[in-house]
């Protein structure tokens, strides 16, 4: 064997030996083989030769159990999962037990908090039934619990509890006290917006009331595209349920539909919020490898798609027809296009170098920035046939909202790819952005109203 | 010289900013510059750099691109950002103030190693 296969043989022994340690990354490894490599070109410059150069640079590196803890320490958050994922020790299961228990108890009293108004007559459904009532305050019966959820699990400070009740207590008087026009549009642009707004708030539980910090905000971020897929799988499994429910009680012949109608859909929907929360936090490590799964799944075939809507507008020239439903659905294709980005972001790891997915999303958030372009100068060229009707203007502004969201992520993606820039400044930038979308979900539910005068 | 873990530790933020105020460097060569600015007096392990250099990236006081080494390699390279280069400023006083506290003690103590017992 020649000298340069043997050092190869060497550094192939090391790189697998580091690889044992969890805490060190690929990336890092790769790293340091680069600086085992420079080390030991330059001590054989020096004159020694290829066994001594490369035992020098290894002895010089340092002993690997330190760098892997100095590494460990560095990515705690990692470690702190790898302690989590393994049970066993006596304080986390009981901590385990403590939240089982208290999701479980919160999911009930969501549950029994959406069924108490009926106790005052104000009932869900049937002949009696004052949907207005449910339409305004559902969000406000469910998500309370949740937000008590994280500011139980995250001992929130009394000052923090208070500043968390703020919200919902604002939000309770504004849409039952202004005078909203029974279903009017500004009832239902604030009953929509509405969640947004609270989800924002249940962000700060979430975050412990430490809610400036990028990182916890980049986690609250995972937290709700995981709840978001529990929720999905609850509902789903919930679906198979009542139709046995419907199924079973049809062979002896009565009629399922109060029981299911009354109790079991809206019960089931207001404790899955509790109970998927649950879910993502102590099931962390089974839906990580599935959300980025999702995500890898989907790009390519929303790519493709965008990419043949593209095509074809170019090949018929058929422009796009604006109408308000357009609008609306043009933003629905960009919320999913940035959760398909967020959610490769918050999962990637940041200090992997760029690959081909990379370029690949770009691809798709260009190909997301031109379609809705144009839809946008499809409206503007005829915005005089349209005014500005509340509809119209909400979903103006969440397109102008998102459209500056992905336009500077996809120049910072460019620059990320061109080795121009680092991948945390992207990270940055959609974390530092969070918060636009609350202030534009409260400005609908609480400006709009008084501007649109209530119609 | 021997010098104590602590002091090791405590300089090595401030010497990393530093070096990359000359311009983008990655890990061995930043090693190597401090080797030159000390005389050889300072030595790291060197492996001890990278979790150092990934903390201040984390810190968003620096930032990491990657590029190619003149063989080839793939190699990162690190630059200071706009906060790093105010974060080393306001460290750059803290150090001259204990420098200038230590001046202000040294002449009490002359070489009291060298006075007989």
């Amino acid at each position: 064997m020649t000298n340069e296969g043997l050092l190869e043989e060497r550094i192939g022994e090391w790189r697998q030996y580091f690889r044992r340690r969890q805490a060190v990354r690929p990336v890092d490894i790769e790293e340091l083989e680069d600086h085992l490599r420079s080390q030991v070109d330059a001590l054989r410059e020096a004159g020694l030769n290829e066994d001594e150069a490369f035992l020098v640079a290894v002895k010089r590196l340092g002993d690997l159990d330190s760098v892997s803890r100095e590494f460990a320490h560095e990515y705690s958050e990692r470690l702190w999962k790898q302690l989590v994922v393994s049970p066993g020790a006596g304080a986390a299961s009981l901590t385990a037990h403590r939240d089982t228990v208290l999701a479980i108890g919160l999911a009930i009293a969501a549950a029994v908090a959406l069924k108490i108004p009926e106790l005052f007559g104000l009932h869900m459904s049937g002949p009696d039934a004052d949907a207005s009532f449910y339409v305004r305050n559902t969000s406000l019966l469910v998500l309370p619990f949740l937000a008590a959820f994280f500011a139980l699990k995250r001992s929130l400070q009394p000052g923090g509890w208070f500043r968390l009740a703020l919200p919902f207590i604002a939000a309770g008087l504004i849409v039952n006290l202004l005078p909203f026009k029974p279903d009017g549009h500004t009832l239902v642009l604030a009953v929509i917006h509405l969640p947004i707004a609270l989800w924002l708030a249940i962000g700060f539980a979430y975050t412990g009331g430490r809610w400036r910090s990028h990182e916890h905000r980049m986690n609250f971020v995972r937290f709700s595209g995981e709840w978001f897929i529990y929720y999905t799988l609850i509902a789903l499994g919930g679906g198979i349920l009542v139709a046995f429910t419907f199924f079973i009680f049809e062979a002896i012949g009565l009629d399922a539909e109060p029981l299911v109608g009354r109790w079991i859909v809206p019960c089931g929907a207001a404790g899955a919020v509790l109970i998927g929360a649950w879910l993502v936090e102590s099931k962390q490590s089974v839906i990580e490898s599935m959300a980025p799964v999702l995500t890898l799944l989907f790009t390519p075939l929303f790519t493709i798609l965008l990419l043949t809507f593209v095509a074809t507008m170019i090949w018929t020239g058929n422009a796009i027809d604006v109408g308000r439903e357009v609008l609306i659905g043009f933003d629905l294709l960009l919320v999913v296009v940035l959760g398909l980005l967020l959610y490769a972001i918050s999962a990637r790891d940041s200090q992997a170098p760029p690959g081909k997915f990379d370029r690949l999303r770009l691809l798709l958030v260009l190909c997301a920035l031109l379609v809705d372009v144009l839809a946008l100068w499809a409206m503007v060229a005829r915005t005089s046939e349209f005014g500005f009707s509340p509809n119209k203007t909400a979903a103006l502004g969440l397109n102008l909202l998102l459209l500056v969201n992905l336009g500077w992520s996809a120049v910072l993606y460019a620059r990320f790819l061109a080795n121009r820039s680092s991948f945390t400044l992207l990270e940055r930038w959609q974390t530092t952005y969070l918060p636009a979308y609350a202030v534009w979900a409260w400005i609908v539910v609480v400006i709009f109203p008084a501007v649109f005068k209530y119609q | 010289m021997d010098i104590n873990k602590d002091l090791v530790a405590a300089s090595a933020t401030p010497l990393v900013l530093a070096i990359l105020t000359e311009g983008q460097s990655y890990g061995y060569a930043i090693i190597k510059r401090v080797g030159e600015v000390s005389g050889g007096e300072l030595s790291w392990t060197d492996g001890m750099v990278y979790p150092l250099l990934h903390r201040l990236e984390r810190k968003g006081l620096i930032e990491a691109v990657w590029g190619q080494s003149e063989t080839g390699r793939r190699r990162k390279y690190y630059r200071l950002t706009q906060a790093g280069a105010e974060d080393l400023a306001r460290q750059q006083r803290q150090w001259q103030t204990v420098d200038q506290a230590l001046r202000g003690v040294w002449h009490m103590v002359a070489h009291p190693a060298m006075q007989p017992v």
